[in-house]
C-alpha cells in the first residue's frame, strides 16, 4: 500500500521572471563581516587536501600501488569497515528503536552511556576493549578458556574495534529518525491487522530509508579511518590487522612518499562514497 | 612537592654516585659541584627528542637537570627512533635528539639537521614474557613454537632492527601477531598479558621490573644497539641543548643509564 503522497519542502513557489535589479545585487552579495571568516574556514579545510594532490608522488604511484602489501590493507579496510557496518546496523537499528520508543526508567541513562564511544577518545575504546575483549579480559577470559577463541590480534579483532567506534553514529542518526517519524501510518497498518513485525519491516523501516543510508555512510566513514582502537586491541601485522590508516603510519617511518600515496587512496575512497551519496547525504533524511 | 622531593633525591644520588665514581670514568670527584656552579646561566625549555627506550632514564636525567638549573624546562618528546628522525627532517622544534639507531641519527646529519654526533650508551635485547608467564618460555628457540603468540617492533624501527638480527643469528623463523610502534607498546602488550612474549631491551626489562619476566638471550646470537646524541643544528635553545648533552654524555648522566641497565657504549 503506497503512502499518501504530500507535497515535498522541495516543491516551493514558482521561480521570479522578472530580470535582477542592482538592489537584487546588493541584497545577495555577502558580507564581509561573514565572508572572510568563511574564506578562512573554508581555505583551512580545503588547502591539506591540495597539499595532498600536489606532494603527492604522481610519477611513482603505480609501482608503489601495485604492493601487495598496499593492496592488503586496502582489501582489508573495505572488508572490515562494511563487516563493521553491516553489524552495527544488524544490532544498532534495534536498538535504536529501542532508545526512540520505550517508556521504560533508565532509557535516558542508556542513551548517554551507548553514545560515550562518540566522544570518547579512540585509543581508551581500545583499550577498554583490552579489558573486556582481551586474553585476560572479563568476557575475552571466557571466551579463551570455553572456545579457544581470542579477538586481538585477529581480522575480527578489527571488525570488533571498528563497530564499537562506530556503531553509536548509527544509533544517534537512526534514533533521530524514529523520533521524527511518523506514527499514524504505522498505526493504520496496525489497524488493518499487521503484526508489529511486519509494521516495523514494511512501514517503519522504509520511512527512515533515506537516515539510515546517512547513517550507515557516516558508520562507513568511520569505521574506515579508524586507528587508535584498532592498533590497540588488533595490534598491527599485514594482511591480518593493518588497515589502511595504520599503513599510512607504519610508511611514515620509513617511506613518507608511500604514505602519500596512500592517504590519496584514502581520500579519493572517500570522496567517492560522498559524491556517490550526496543528494541523500546533504538532505534532511526525513520521512517524505 | 612530591616532584620536588622526588627530585632533590635524584640530584643527592646523582652527586653521590659521581662523587664515588669507578677508576674508568675519567672525571675527578670535585667536578660535580663544579659543574653546578661555573656553567653559564640557562633558562628557558629545551625540547628533547629521545628513543622510547629512553623514557625512564632520561626523565630522571630531565629532573636532575631541571634541579641543576632552575628557571630550565625539559620538555621530551618519547618515540620511535625512525618516526623521530622523520619528524626532525621534516622541521619539528627540537633541540637535541637521542637515538636508539646510528642509521636513525645517520639520516638526520645527511639533513643536515644535526651535526658530530657522540654515542652514549648501548643496549642489548632480551625476551620479556608476563609475571606469570602463560606458555611456559625458557629460552629463544621456544619463541618459533606454533601458536606462541609474540609481539614485535616494526621493522623499521630500531628494536625492531636490532630483534630481526637475534633471529637471523639464531637462524629462527618467528612470525609475530603484531609489530608495534615502538618498544614501549610491545612492553605495554606484553604486560597486559595479551601475548607471551615481546623482544624487547635489556634496560626496558629492567624498568618494569615485576610488571614482566625477562629470558636472557645467550650472547652468542644477541645483537646489540648504539644510542648517540647530538645537538640539532637548527635549535630554538641552543645553549640549554648544549648543556643537556654534556649532562648526558656526562659521569652523571651515565650512573643513571647504567642503574636503568643500558650498557656502556
Amino acid at each position: 500500500m503506497k503512502p499518501i503522497a504530500r507535497p515535498t519542502a522541495r516543491q516551493g513557489p514558482a521561480a521570479p521572471t522578472r530580470q535582477r535589479t542592482r538592489a537584487d545585487t546588493v541584497r545577495d552579495a555577502i558580507p564581509w563581516t561573514l565572508g572572510v571568516p568563511a574564506l578562512v574556514g573554508a581555505l583551512f579545510l580545503l588547502v591539506p587536501l591540495v597539499g595532498l594532490l600536489i606532494r603527492a608522488p604522481w610519477r611513482d604511484l603505480p609501482s608503489i600501488l601495485a604492493d601487495s602489501q598496499v593492496l592488503d590493507a586496502l582489501r582489508l579496510s573495505l572488508v572490515c569497515a562494511s563487516a563493521a557496518t553491516a553489524a552495527s546496523v544488524v544490532f544498532g537499528v534495534p536498538l535504536a528503536w529501542v532508545l526512540a520508543r520505550s517508556t521504560v526508567r533508565g532509557i535516558t541513562l542508556l542513551r548517554a552511556l551507548v553514545t560515550l564511544p562518540l566522544v570518547l577518545p579512540p585509543v581508551v575504546g581500545g583499550v577498554a576493549l583490552l579489558l573486556a575483549f582481551g586474553r585476560q579480559g572479563i568476557l575475552g577470559r571466557l571466551l579463551d578458556e570455553s572456545t579457544g577463541i581470542t579477538l586481538p590480534f585477529t581480522t575480527a579483532g578489527v571488525i570488533v574495534a571498528e563497530t564499537f567506534v562506530a556503531m553509536p553514529f548509527l544509533i544517534i542518526t537512526v534514533e533521530g529518525a524514529f523520533r521524527a517519524s511518523d506514527r499514524d501510518y504505522e498505526e493504520a497498518a496496525a489497524t488493518l491487522g499487521a503484526s508489529r513485525l511486519s509494521v516495523f519491516r514494511t512501514v517503519t523501516i522504509p520511512l527512515i530509508a533515506p537516515s539510515l543510508l546517512a547513517g550507515a555512510v557516516l558508520c562507513w566513514a568511520r569505521a574506515l579511518g579508524e586507528f587508535g582502537a584498532t592498533i590497540t586491541f588488533a595490534g598491527n601485522f599485514p594482511g591480518r590487522t593493518q588497515t589502511m590508516p595504520l599503513a599510512v603510519y607504519v610508511a611514515l617511518e620509513s617511506n613518507p612518499d608511500a604514505a602519500v600515496a596512500l592517504s590519496l587512496v584514502l581520500l579519493v575512497v572517500s570522496i567517492a562514497v560522498l559524491a556517490g551519496l550526496r543528494d541523500r547525504w546533504l538532505s534532511t533524511g526525513t520521512a517524505p | 612537592m612530591r616532584r620536588t622531593v622526588v627530585s632533590l633525591t635524584a640530584v643527592a644520588t646523582g652527586l653521590v654516585l659521581a662523587g664515588c665514581g669507578t677508576t674508568n670514568i675519567t672525571v675527578a670527584p670535585s667536578s660535580a659541584s663544579a659543574f653546578a656552579s661555573s656553567s653559564p646561566t640557562l633558562s628557558g625549555t629545551v625540547n628533547v627528542f629521545a628513543a622510547a627506550s629512553l623514557q625512564e632514564a632520561f626523565t630522571t636525567l630531565g629532573q636532575q637537570f631541571e634541579a641543576a638549573h632552575p628557571g630550565t624546562k625539559v620538555v621530551f618528546n618519547f618515540g620511535p627512533s625512525s618516526g623521530l628522525a622523520i619528524q626532525i627532517t621534516q622541521g619539528a622544534p627540537a633541540d637535541v635528539f637521542a637515538s636508539a639507531s646510528t642509521k636513525n641519527m645517520d639520516q638526520v646529519v645527511k639533513a643536515a639537521a644535526a651535526t658530530s654526533p657522540k654515542n652514549f650508551a648501548s643496549n642489548v635485547m632480551q625476551i620479556a614474557v608476563p609475571a606469570s608467564n602463560p606458555a611456559n618460555l625458557t629460552a629463544l628457540s621456544d619463541l618459533a613454537k606454533h601458536g606462541v603468540k609474540i609481539a614485535l617492533c616494526q621493522s623499521a624501527v630500531p628494536c625492531g632492527v636490532t630483534a630481526a638480527e637475534v633471529f637471523k643469528k639464531a637462524k629462527l623463523t618467528v612470525t609475530p601477531v603484531t609489530q608495534e610502534v615502538d618498544v614501549k607498546a610491545v612492553l605495554a602488550k606484553v604486560t597486559l598479558g595479551e601475548v607471551d612474549a615481546g623482544v624487547v631491551y635489556a634496560s626496558d626489562v629492567r624498568t618494569a621490573a615485576g610488571k614482566v619476566k625477562g629470558i636472557l638471550i645467550p650472547a652468542g646470537v644477541n645483537a646489540s644497539t648504539l644510542y648517540p646524541i647530538a645537538t640539532l643544528t637548527r635549535p630554538q635553545n641552543k645553549a640549554g641543548g648544549q648543556a643537556f648533552t654534556d649532562y648526558v654524555l656526562s659521569a652523571g648522566g651515565a650512573a643513571i643509564l647504567a642503574a636503568d641497565g643500558f650498557a656502556r657504549p
